[in-house]
């Protein structure tokens, strides 16, 4: 039988708000809800996402892929190579970043990504020639994340490429991600010249096995208190990457003077790691894959896995789904150009690196770098903002990874699909910004939310596969 | 003249703040019709009924419209603009206290920052409605649901959610609760005590409740359970359940049940579950069946007697001192015409309205009605009148696309001069309900209603009787003092509840007939 005497009506207003007001005219404790229709105003999902808000079921999957997600413990492990190390990686394969798509609908810059690569992999000898190979069927494509892999804007692996491989001593997967060519003109971004390729060449020859040798000296590193560290010297480890590439190089350059490298080689890697802010993003992308991978396949789990853009389509992986892509349209990022450049020229949102989002990182985890919220057109009161609100629709927060700015809250980690629906609070993506044509490179930066329509696909699967579930 | 219109995405508010930015666009130079609307189907097809848009307009439910036919193109522009000012405005009102907090975005969101939540009021649009209480229902938290439009398949739904989780569910369309003392939806204030009230009618519950604390006697608790919760699919199972916490309740000595006419074997039950509370129980469900009172319940046909009979019991057999008036008057003090035979009740209130006809029907025998007890007496046109009739303005014939009569006078204040017109009008029998949430000053509304009715009958020659009543407190923010002493100044003849002011108009018109 309800019970109403218990406790002092404490009440929860929805709809017209001067219901709220009369109740604390009288005296009553009231809050109103700043409502708006849920699902875009949907009524069919509204109503079945009614039914699974705090659903025994989904609590209790959410709960376990969480906790997999927090135990994870992604550690460096070593380079290695695309051909060896990547499960199901066949000659003329070539992975790319987001969900899978056809070449006739690529974007600028991953086209001119897979001609390079195809030149890089000596399948052919100029961009005419790669071109006609891809046209004829002969290189295959296929999505970084379903070979346990993430790249970040193009993200186009092909077999020959050194791979971090970062394993996660938990639970015993392991995730793998290209190493960073630095900014300018790079292959992520399109670029295929002469150069682009030679730099590929060497970083292959030369600076994978030195990166090796200089782990295989220091043992593997442990990433999360990495990660945890570079979040308190102003990174988020998406678009900043500065400390952590610093705390990374200090390992690395112990472990080098230890190993049997000559000083050439170490000098080369020193300064190439050292020319490049971004150099650690590629490994905390892996890591943050690696983690969430260890809650993927929970039956029930409204949590995301992963999201992912290609430069056509963004798209999102869902723990209880496993396997199937959620995808829309991918956005062009309004964010901050650099001069002579504007959102004519931009490429749609491109590259796996909203891992890092969905994993408590990056634009989640804001407030810990006031460097760059100008850059991605905010202000420190902005990350901070943005960061606490993302909380709202998270499962959890991630103790690991704290915020100073905040009293040290832990970040917003593991987005529930529910809440997203349910609040219109969209998730928050630091992105750099590619120019649409093959080679130019990052034309800007911005903030941009996941699109609402992805998670709204999500729901139906998931009502069926809850109800049926009995 | 030219149509305009504009559209903002993702931009929802509420229909209540929508209808007051319509009407304040009407108001505007230039303007000749208006509209704001959130764009959902059935919203759009209304404004294509009346012409207002074109067929060619494509919106989704999640943008507001604002659409006008204007005189012109500059007017039509401006009013535009104003109106999205207006809206801007209102959505960074900062004159909410401190205790009202605004970011909550769901009420799972509202959960998780205040785990004392313990009852959520829903009123948002019908079509989203059923989700949001089944989500309460969900968290845990008791349901009011004041939303109309669900359907009968969600209410049955919800509340089996609600029956299973020991959790309340008030509605849909319930528009009116006081729960542990709180005034809940359209309520009136009223002061703690004995009686404990179950209703499938909201005006029932605001007279019962209002009556008794008029004459001294407090409410326990007031819980509404939607006007459908007595139909047999639906079988009472809120009425049930509120029974139920009455019967437990320590505060409630006895209870009163209140409803529309109820389905038969539904009805059976609740007096099955009435006689286990072990506490006496008055019910009015407004049933021309004689069923006889027994030890345990009382059965009466007013929500007057139903708030006597209760006093009575809490004064030792004593009848309560009801307010008088002084405006007792008699046939011989009328210059009446002879065409002047007729009644004509304009309420508010739906339950007043049933209870007028109940009555009525016994005494001046066939009443017409637009929600008539008898589907014989049915209105053939709701918005003309015959012979006696008595029309629930609140009723949806009435408000598609308008506020409920109870906020806005405006349909009221038509409709009573329409009956002043009729030569053949002689009485004419209205309530005004005050509380939270009605009209802040619904007496002055209708002082000017009389007003204009009284010029017009006189330029014919005639003169009417205004019969009325306020449904209230002395405590509710219109104050029921100042309600009456506005009525009276116009000269309406008032009752202290809607019984007897029914009874009051009917022995005008036998008075006359004589």
């Amino acid at each position: 039988m309800p019970k109403l005497k218990n406790k002092n009506s404490n009440i929860l207003n929805i709809g017209l708000k001067s219901f709220a007001d009369n109740i604390q005219d009288a005296g009553g404790l009231v809050t109103h809800v700043d409502w708006q229709p849920p699902a875009g105003g949907d009524i069919n999902i509204g109503s079945k996402l009614a039914d699974l808000v705090n659903n025994e079921r989904i609590e209790k999957a959410n709960k376990k892929a969480f906790s997999r997600y927090l135990d994870a413990n992604p550690v460096l492990e070593g380079v290695g190579i695309a051909r060896d190390d990547l499960p199901g990686m066949t000659e003329k394969l070539i992975l790319h970043a987001g969900p899978p798509l056809e070449w006739e609908v690529m974007c600028g810059p991953m086209k001119g990504a897979i001609l390079g690569a195809t030149i890089y992999e000596g399948w052919a000898s100029n961009l005419t020639d790669a071109e006609k190979l891809v046209l004829g069927g002969g290189v295959q494509f296929d999505s970084c994340h379903h070979h346990n892999a993430v790249g970040p804007m193009a993200g186009v692996i092909s077999p020959s490429m050194p791979v971090w491989i970062i394993n996660n001593t938990i639970h015993g997967n392991q995730a793998f991600a290209t190493l960073n060519e630095g900014l300018g003109k790079v292959l992520r971004f399109g670029a295929n010249s002469s150069d682009v390729i030679e730099r590929l060449k060497w970083m292959e020859a030369g600076l994978a096995p030195m990166l090796n040798a200089a782990i295989q000296e220091t043992g593997a590193i442990e990433l999360k208190p990495l990660i945890s560290q570079a979040l308190h010297m102003g990174d988020e480890v998406h678009n900043r990457n500065a400390a952590a590439s610093s705390l990374l190089i200090k390992k690395l350059i112990v472990g080098a003077l230890g190993s049997d490298a000559v000083p050439d080689d170490i000098k080369d890697m020193v300064s190439f790691i050292a020319g490049n802010d971004h150099f650690f993003l590629n490994i905390s992308m892996s890591s943050c894959k690696v983690m969430l991978d260890a809650a993927d396949g929970m039956a029930n789990s409204t949590m995301v896995t992963a999201m992912a853009r290609n430069g056509v389509k963004f798209g999102i992986r869902v723990s209880g789904l496993p396997d199937r892509w959620f995808t829309t349209t991918a956005p062009v990022v309004d964010g901050l150009y650099f001069p002579g450049y504007s959102k004519d020229d931009a490429a749609a949102d491109l590259g796996d690196s909203a891992i890092t989002e969905t994993a408590g990182l990056g634009g989640f985890a804001m407030a810990a770098s006031p460097a760059i919220t100008q850059f991605v057109g905010g202000s420190p009161a902005d990350g901070l903002a943005q960061s606490q609100n993302m909380q709202n629709i998270t499962i959890g927060r991630n103790h690991q990874f704290t915020l100073p700015a905040l009293d040290f809250a832990p970040t917003a980690a593991g987005i529930d699909v529910r809440k997203v629906v349910d609040t219109n609070i969209l998730p928050i993506v630091n992105t750099g910004i590619a120019h649409k044509e093959a080679g130019i490179g990052q034309i800007g930066a911005g903030i941009a939310p996941a699109p609402l329509d992805v998670f709204i696909q999500t729901i139906e699967p998931i009502h069926d596969s809850v109800m049926s579930s009995t | 003249m030219l149509k305009k219109y504009l559209i903002r995405k993702n931009h929802y508010c509420d229909s209540v703040l929508l209808m007051k930015v319509a009407a304040d666009l009407e108001t505007l130079p230039g303007i000749l019709q208006a509209t704001a609307i959130m764009a959902t189907a059935a919203n759009l097809e209304l404004a294509r009924t009346v012409d207002l848009i074109d067929d060619t307009i494509e919106a989704q439910p999640n943008n507001l419209l604002l659409a006008v036919i204007a005189e012109d193109e500059g007017a039509a522009t401006k009013a535009l603009s104003q109106a999205e000012e207006n809206i801007e405005k209102a959505g960074s009102n900062t004159v909410a206290a401190r205790n009202l907090r605004l970011e909550a975005k769901s009420i799972e969101m509202s959960v998780s920052q205040d785990t004392e939540l313990n009852w959520a009021l829903i009123s948002c649009p019908g079509e989203y409605a059923a989700a949001e209480a089944k989500k309460a229902l969900n968290l845990g938290l008791n349901v009011m649901l004041f939303s109309d439009n669900v359907s009968i398949q969600e209410e049955v739904e919800i509340k089996k959610i609600g029956r299973a989780a020991d959790l309340l569910v008030m509605g849909p369309d319930c528009g009116t609760a006081i729960i542990n003392g709180l005034p809940l939806g359209f309520a009136n204030v009223v002061t703690k005590g004995p009686v404990g009230i179950a209703a499938a009618s909201g005006t029932g519950l605001q007279q019962v409740s209002s009556l008794l604390t008029q004459w001294g006697v407090g409410i326990s608790q007031a819980i509404g359970t939607g006007g459908r919760d007595l139909s047999a699919d639906v079988g009472g199972v809120a009425m049930t359940e509120a029974i139920k916490v009455l019967g437990e309740d320590a505060q409630t000595e006895m209870i009163i049940l209140v409803s529309k006419p109820a389905n038969k074997e539904v009805a059976e039950k609740i007096f099955a579950v009435a006689r286990e509370a072990e506490k006496p129980v008055i019910v009015c469900f407004f049933t021309t069946e004689k069923i006889s009172s027994d030890g345990l319940i009382q059965f009466v046909t007013t929500l007057d007697e139903a708030a006597e009979i209760a006093y009575s019991i809490v004064n030792s057999g004593d009848l309560p001192k009801r307010i008088t008036f002084g405006t007792e008057v008699t046939s011989q003090s009328s210059n009446q015409k002879d065409t002047q035979k007729y009644l004509r009740g304009v309420y508010s209130g739906g339950t007043f309205c049933y209870e007028t006809q109940f009555i009525l029907n016994e005494v001046l025998g066939r009443v017409w009605s637009s929600t008539a007890l008898d589907p014989a007496q049915s209105l053939k046109d709701p918005w003309l009148s015959q012979e006696h009739t008595v029309i629930d303005l609140g009723d949806d014939v009435f408000t598609q696309g308008r506020p409920h009569p109870m906020i806005d006078h405006r349909l009221r204040h038509e409709r009573i001069l329409q009956e002043a017109s009729d030569p053949e009008t002689a009485v004419i029998l209205f309530d005004v309900v005050i509380g939270f949430g009605s009209h802040a000053d619904p007496a002055s509304e209708m002082l000017r209603s009389i007003q204009e009715a009284r010029e017009i009958a006189a330029k014919g020659g005639r003169q009417i009787y205004f019969v009325g009543f306020v449904c209230g407190t002395d405590m509710d923010p219109q104050n029921l003092k100042l309600q009456i002493e506005t009525l009276q100044s116009a000269g309406a003849i008032l009752a202290d509840s809607n019984a007897m002011a029914a009874r009051q108009a009917a022995s005008l018109i036998i008075a006359s007939s004589k």
